[in-house]
């Protein structure tokens, strides 16, 4: 069968994507980075649920991923990237974030080490035009290769215990970061301890030809686990409680913003633990530089709201009277597991210092009359939620 | 990032490259009391303003071959004339040569007496040259001096720009006008609604072109006209130093030696050494590490960007910038070593002292620029002719002539590949100037063709191009070489760049060094 013309088939479907479609109660579809992918199986609440207390299953196929090889691959990253590279191992992973010359994100991803001088890196948007441009000067070979590889996230309390009964004999071995490789039957899979949910959990990656038989081998041994397959409004609920940022959602890359002041630095958005300014020169080092000497504008901050009405997209005030704004939510969801009102708001200076009182001013739709409150809250450490679980090697056999 | 560099050397600066630019720096920079050291690839001082020996007894400029731009300031301040510069040829006229016809004399400079154009165009041509002067004297400061930067809190820079925008508003409402309606246009537009003479539109539309990747319809072509104007506040008088441009360079030398600088040629340097993010030093070719808090290169953006420092020292963005430079150059130079005194058809003998055009018509320019858009070199390419040995016998030996032109258009990356092909555009060549001066090809006893590519090689300039980036308004002024470069500092602490493609540019001139000097004095570093 022929595959039809691009513009008569936009999106693409995923190797798993017959599975998907198999379980979808919704039919609820979304584009992801051309990639159709489900949204929604049946619940958001049955799927978040399931990623707190059992074991589920995430495509993350759309997941666009790049091969960096060659000698000059670990001193083109170290210069791409604001993290210090050449401390990565093999066979371990880092979370990254790289800057344009102004020190503004472009986009965050995840750096694999799979070999001396071999590289996959993960990102949310696709980035080949500033992956290249990066490489002058550098000896390195750059390749997307997202087609060429399926992806599973498997996130859950259960999810170990699931990968054993799978036929993953050693996973639990797999400290956090960590790359092991596994074959069950003729499946070959490499299996990564990460994942975007701060929960127990593991991604893996395979053949595209393996998908199917990977996702019903997993299916099969989780059925006593309560298994469920996700969509991406449950695993939203789970980053937001991990405190995690999402791109278009809490920072547009510098590369797609129209007015510059609208782009943000890895400072503001509280990833300054990324930034090694020790480790030689990268994109944007000098203009962080600066910003440190120059101190934060503003920040990105975790928020506790009272009451219960997720505080979306909610415009942030000094004080009650709402007269001055010094910011606006970026992301907001009840945390089921946590019982808060939580959110994530970009502030201005001074307002985001740990403890201050602000207040959001939340649009409540009730039947179609429109409410506005003027909701207290105060900002508050993140991650929100952090089960000791995700770091415990092994993992308790649920 | 961090090399140890051991060091017996320190120098307050270093100078990268022994060309002209590199030297009215480094004798600025002397003049001031900083100690400074000059370090040059070649045996000899000068770089493309050169003269070399490329037949036995016959000397000649060997890349740039007439001095026009040098302000008569920086000759006075640098105290040239007593440090053995002189002029050959201090006001040489331009002749238009024609092909059947008489040729056409445009006198000396730009406000010379017209000869041999139609009785229109002859009176039309002095109100067309005046206006151009009085647009050319009022940018004249913003082409010579600092560009200003925008979007930033320095009194200085909104200072600047004021006075850029105060100058050509005195300019009066009628030139203002012209010049905004002028200035991005291109010349055979501007041309073609004064002029109907070919030869004279050809001979102007020629100095627009000239060093340039441009045809006469290109937009920016009157942008390029008239920075050549405004270089010299808008009498551009042609010259020919006594010795060939070589003995301006040797001039500039002992200046800067009598200043208290040290020069080392044959001294190539393989990298710039960073410390904590700033200027160490350099090293040389041979390892020695020469230690200087502040370098300040001469060389081209892209051999001082990607080659000397390393994209690894410079965030993406820039190094981006910096790759995508126009530097590819489209103009050779022929040489040829002649037995006896070439005879052009209907010049007069004095007019061969001075300097002759080949460009026919602005058509003929631009049908000739057509060819170069596709990786070929022209069919009828135009011709920058000089005889220096007219007014300096001491360039050939008794009796006998060098012939210099500067040929366009021959592209850097001609698509056949130059090794084969140097010899068939010699040939070419020689063929269209034989027309012009029948008996020629009889007399020459040796021809030197260099392509931009050897250009290139020759002359350590990124594509052979001798403003080193092309002149174009996305190049220029303020955004020369690149955002992050165009004053002359750089993203490094303590790296400069002082060469042509820096404002205001290339053509032998002198202010990209004198500029960069006055930055790094401004910025207090030593």
């Amino acid at each position: 069968m022929s595959r039809a013309p691009h513009f008569l088939q936009p999106l693409l479907a995923t190797p798993f994507h017959a599975r998907a479609r198999a379980l979808s109660q919704l039919d609820s579809f979304i584009p992801w980075a051309g990639y159709t992918t489900v949204d929604v199986f049946s619940s958001v609440e049955q799927e978040y649920f399931a990623i707190r207390n059992s074991t589920t299953l995430y495509d993350l196929t759309p997941m666009v991923k790049y091969r960096i090889g060659g000698p000059g691959a670990t001193g083109y990253l170290n210069r791409l990237v604001t993290r210090d590279v050449g401390k990565l191992k093999p066979n371990r992973v880092a979370y990254c974030v790289w800057c344009n010359d102004a020190g503004h994100l472009i986009d965050d991803g995840t750096i694999f080490r799979l070999g001396e001088s071999e590289y996959r890196l993960c990102t949310a948007e696709r980035q080949i035009d500033w992956l290249l441009d990066s490489a002058i000067g550098f000896d390195v070979e750059i390749a997307e290769v997202t087609e060429e590889i399926a992806a599973l996230a498997l996130q859950g309390p259960t999810s170990c215990a699931t990968l054993k009964d799978y036929g993953m004999t050693g996973i639990e071995a797999l400290k956090p970061f960590e790359i092991g490789r596994f074959a069950v039957g003729a499946n070959e899979i490499m299996a990564s301890r990460t994942g975007f949910t701060g929960d127990l959990g593991y991604e893996l990656w395979m053949q595209p030809e393996q998908a199917e038989n990977v996702w019903d081998g997993l299916m099969a041994a989780g059925s006593t686990r309560g298994i469920r397959a996700i969509g991406s409004m449950a695993l939203n609920v789970a980053r937001i409680e991990a405190g995690f940022i999402l791109p278009n959602a809490d920072f547009v890359s510098a590369e797609q913003t129209i007015y510059t002041e609208r782009a943000r630095s890895p400072l503001e958005l509280g990833l300054e633990w990324l930034v090694d300014f020790k480790k030689g020169h990268f994109t944007g080092r000098r203009a962080l530089l600066a910003e440190q000497r120059r101190g934060a504008r503003r920040r990105l901050v975790g928020l506790d709201i009272d009451g219960n009405k997720p505080a979306h997209n909610a415009l942030v005030y000094d004080d009650r009277t709402g007269k001055r704004e010094i910011g606006s939510v970026s992301s907001a969801v009840w945390s089921p597991t946590c019982k808060r009102n939580i959110a994530l708001a970009m502030l201005a200076a001074p307002h985001f210092k740990l403890g201050a009182e602000v207040w959001a001013e939340i649009y409540l739709n009730r039947e179609l009359v429109w409410e506005r409150r003027m909701v207290r809250a105060r900002v508050v450490e993140k991650p929100f939620y952090a089960p000791e679980r995700r770091r415990v090697t092994p993992p308790a056999d649920h | 990032m961090t090399t140890a560099v051991s060091t017996d050397a320190r120098y307050d600066c270093i100078v990268i490259g022994g060309g002209h630019n590199g030297l009215v720096c480094a004798a600025y920079l002397a003049r001031s009391g900083r100690s400074v050291l000059v370090l040059e690839a070649a045996a000899r001082v000068g770089g493309a303003a050169v003269t070399r020996e490329f037949a036995p007894g016959y000397q000649v400029s060997s890349c740039a071959h007439l001095l026009h731009l040098m302000p008569q300031a920086m000759i006075k301040e640098l105290d040239l004339g007593a440090h053995g510069f002189k002029l050959a040829n201090a006001a040489m006229p331009t002749t238009a040569l024609s092909l059947g016809g008489a040729p056409l004399a445009l006198g000396v400079g730009d406000s010379g007496d017209l000869t041999g154009a139609s009785r229109a165009d002859t009176l039309a041509y002095p109100a067309y040259t005046a206006r151009l002067r009085r647009l050319a004297r009022a940018l004249h400061p913003i082409i010579t001096g600092v560009p200003p930067r925008l979007g930033t809190d320095a009194w200085s820079d909104r200072l600047a720009l004021l006075r850029m925008g105060w100058r050509i508003r005195r300019l009066g409402r009628a030139d203002m006008r012209e010049l905004l309606r002028i200035v991005g246009m291109n010349v055979y537009d501007l041309l073609e609604e004064h002029f109907d003479t070919p030869l004279l539109k050809g001979a102007l539309g020629f100095d627009a072109v000239l060093g340039t990747n441009f045809g006469p319809r290109t937009p920016g072509t009157v942008l390029a006209l008239l920075y050549r104007l405004a270089a010299h506040e808008g009498s551009s008088i042609l010259a020919q130093p006594l010795g060939g441009l070589g003995a301006l360079s040797d001039a500039l030398a002992t200046s800067a030696i009598a200043a208290g600088a040290t020069i080392r040629t044959g001294a190539q340097v393989r990298r710039i050494s960073l410390q904590e993010d700033r200027v160490q030093g350099v090293v040389l070719q041979s390892g020695q590490a020469i230690a200087a808090p502040v370098v300040i290169s001469s060389c081209d953006p892209k051999t001082t960007f990607l080659g000397l420092l390393g994209s690894n020292q410079l965030d993406t963005g820039f190094v981006r910038r910096v790759s995508h430079l126009r530097s590819r150059g489209l103009a050779a130079k022929l040489h040829l070593a002649l037995d006896a005194r070439p005879t052009f058809t209907g010049l007069a003998a004095e007019a061969l002292a001075g300097r002759l055009l080949i460009a026919p018509s602005l058509e003929a320019i631009e049908r000739a620029y057509n060819h170069a858009k596709y990786g070929e070199f022209s069919a009828e390419p135009i011709f920058e002719i000089t005889v220096p040995s007219v007014s300096d016998p001491t360039l050939a030996p008794p009796g006998k002539h060098v012939l210099s032109a500067i040929i366009q258009y021959a592209p850097y990356a001609l698509a056949a590949g130059w090794d084969r092909q140097q010899q068939h555009f010699t040939d070419l060549a020689v063929d269209v100037l034989e027309r012009y001066a029948p008996g020629l090809r009889a007399s020459i006893s040796c021809a030197e063709l260099l392509t931009p590519l050897d250009i290139e090689r020759q002359f350590r300039i990124t594509g052979g191009h001798w403003h080193h980036v092309d002149l174009a308004f996305d190049q220029f002024f303020m955004v020369r070489p690149v955002p992050g470069a165009a004053q002359y500092e750089t993203p490094v602490a303590g790296l400069y760049l002082c060469g042509a493609g820096c404002h205001p540019g290339g053509g032998v001139m002198g202010a990209a060094g004198r500029n960069a000097a006055q930055q790094v004095l401004k910025s207090g570093a030593r």
